[in-house]
């Protein structure tokens, strides 16, 4: 059947093919000026973009790869109390209300035991990570996840942390905690998470 | 030697499959089309064995832009492929306005001749017809330029089939394998190709005006820095990595300057920066969050985003600064504001509560129209010819781009297999 289709299919096409090239010469109305359409298609850089995705991989996928992200493995190398439920260095990361970066009274406690940390520890640097919910247009999200991260840093520079034990970086919605469009995933991705640098 | 030469078949081979895979990788639903479609018939146009089906992928085209109601081939009652060879009556009485007709002729040396020609079937005469060569390489983007003739010859709008969309898509979301890219595809969504790629976020890219140039946000070195990639060569500068955001990348109508967001000085802001001398000019000073910029098609004014007035609204300044004018006043969300490229509209992402939708803001009257149903629609722009809008939106966890013409009735749907397909953005 399908055999008999294609055989069909490709008869037909040469009876066409025959009887266009006949037709071809006589068809004036066949825009001329088509040959620069066509040149213009031809000048497309295609070709280049092969080679760009060429060139990228390399260099980016390497700088991204190490040191991950959010409550890495580093900060619980830093003593027992950072792995104890019960003392407040082991909660790292802070939660915010919809559309705010007001600190709820909740952190408070664990915000100001980070900076007696840091206070004591003033060779230890973290990052302040700020994060955004999906809800909204993605940039005006960094800028939401950006003001977080700088309500925790205030709140430690007041403690008396030093300025350059901290390093602050917003991912906005681009980092999310939970997958989900729900508010149960919403909750957990308005945060800023206090992530401990290895030296 | 020898591990280098089985290096050399397994990166073909990997790229055959990323190429297969990338073909399956999208489909096209039209959502909604508008009553009013034209009905065409694009007659399978006679070929000698070219590897693209020339006449399917203008059929699909003109099928997606939904001004057209396309005829099934089944019920077509001859195949003809010159206009001698067309009897006009057969269609007149299927009910055709137009039909579309021709053949692609192996011409040698890997280059195919093609010729078309649009028919008003009623009239029982030519329209339009072309003939053009076009190398094994190019003929898809030759069927999408006949694509592109067609539509403007029948609706008197600039087609957009050949040209090209830039998005980012993330494969393996929520695990460690996670990787983001920025590609740039054929405005069909064939041919994806990667621009680049890291484990960290990909964000806002920005074409330039010539299409040559895309500028975008990398957090690959773990802070946000603003790169513009050339990408015929693949070479990339980074412009802007100061501390703080480093955002929204926008460039100016005549390629000079990019508008973005930093936050050094405190609060996100608007800057202009002179990408060949990198000057950097402060255009807002507010102590609220200023960012998304946005030009207008004569470079005078710039767009953004800001919640100063307590809820992101649309604002406006010259783009030599000066006195800002609010431009937004209905919902309690507005943001990320462009251009049409005639500049008499603005496509933005209009919020109340849990609903985010597509709208368009008329600058005469001021008055906003909704377009989309969201609920969670953002990053909208214009199609070069200003008759469609770009946008992403998100079904669950999966993120896919979706058209919808200027008055939302129609809409096109384009479905990614896999993955997050995020921020569209089609080239000038």
């Amino acid at each position: 059947m399908k055999l008999n289709k294609t055989l069909l299919a490709l008869a037909i096409g040469t009876l066409l093919l025959s009887a266009c090239s006949d037709s071809d010469e006589k068809d004036t109305s066949l825009t001329d000026g088509s040959q620069n359409d066509t040149s213009g298609i031809n000048d497309a850089s295609t070709s280049g973009l092969n080679k760009g995705a060429g060139l990228n991989g390399s260099e980016m996928n390497g700088s991204g790869m190490n040191g991950m992200s959010g409550n890495g493995d580093y900060a619980s190398t830093l003593g027992p109390e950072f792995n104890d439920p019960n003392n407040p260095l082991s909660k790292r990361t802070v939660y915010f209300m919809l559309d705010s970066s007001e600190v709820m009274p909740d952190f408070i406690p664990v915000i100001a035991a980070h900076a007696q940390y840091l206070i004591a520890n003033p060779s230890q640097h973290i990052t302040l990570e700020g994060n955004a919910d999906e809800r909204g247009s993605r940039e005006y999200n960094i800028a939401l996840g950006e003001q977080r991260a700088k309500s925790v840093a205030s709140m430690m520079k007041v403690k008396g942390v030093s300025e350059n034990q901290l390093q602050l970086v917003s991912y906005g919605e681009e980092k999310p905690a939970a997958l989900g469009n729900d508010e149960s995933a919403w909750e957990q991705n308005r945060r800023v998470e206090i992530v401990y640098q290895p030296k | 030697m020898n591990v280098n030469f089985f290096k050399r078949i397994l990166l073909v081979m990997l790229l055959a499959l990323n190429v297969s895979m990338a073909h399956a990788a999208l489909t096209i639903e039209i959502t909604e089309g508008i009553e009013s479609a034209v009905p065409v018939a694009v007659v399978p146009f006679a070929s000698q064995s070219a590897p693209v089906n020339i006449s399917a992928v203008v059929n699909a085209d003109l099928e997606r832009s939904g001004y057209f109601k396309m005829m099934a081939e089944q019920g077509m009652p001859s195949r003809p492929s010159t206009a001698a060879a067309v009897n006009f009556k057969d269609w007149q009485a299927l009910g055709q306005n137009y039909m579309v007709i021709g053949l692609v002729v192996d011409a040698g040396g890997g280059q195919y001749s093609v010729q078309f020609q649009l028919l008003d079937v009623y009239k029982g005469g030519q329209l339009l017809g072309y003939k053009m060569t076009s190398s094994t390489a190019d003929l898809r983007r030759t069927a999408h330029h006949i694509s592109d003739l067609i539509f403007e010859k029948l609706t008197g709008k600039k087609g957009v089939f050949s040209g090209r969309i830039a998005y980012i898509t993330t494969n393996n979301q929520g695990s460690k394998q996670q990787s983001q890219q920025l590609q740039v595809a054929d405005a069909d969504g064939f041919n994806p190709q990667p621009v680049a790629s890291s484990v960290e976020p990909l964000m806002s890219p920005a074409w330039s005006p010539d299409g040559k140039k895309l500028a975008y946000v990398s957090f690959e070195r773990k802070t946000a820095a603003i790169y513009v990639q050339t990408l015929a060569t693949g070479e990339r500068v980074r412009v802007a990595e100061f501390p703080g955001i480093n955002g929204a990348p926008a460039w100016s109508p005549d390629g000079t300057r990019l508008a973005l967001t930093l936050s050094k000085d405190g609060s996100p802001d608007i800057f202009v920066l002179n990408v060949s001398t990198r000057s950097l000019t402060k255009l807002t000073k507010s102590f609220a969050i200023d960012t998304e910029p946005s030009w207008s098609p004569d470079g005078s004014s710039i767009v953004f985003t800001s919640d100063r007035g307590g809820k992101p609204q649309i604002y406006m300044v010259s783009s030599q600064g000066g006195q800002e004018k609010r431009l937004t006043f209905s919902g309690g969300y507005n943001a990320r504001a462009s251009f049409s490229p005639d500049g008499r509209s603005l496509v933005m992402v209009h919020g109340n509560g849990n609903d985010y939708r597509i709208a368009v803001m008329d600058m005469g009257t001021r008055a906003i129209n909704v377009l989309t149903s969201g609920p969670s629609d953002e990053s909208p722009s214009f199609a070069p010819n200003g008759a469609m809008i770009l946008y992403a939106s998100k079904k669950g966890r999966t993120g896919f781009l979706s058209a919808v013409s200027l008055d939302g009735k129609m809409q096109q749907k384009l479905v990614f297999n896999s993955g997050e397909v995020r921020e569209p953005s089609w080239a000038p």
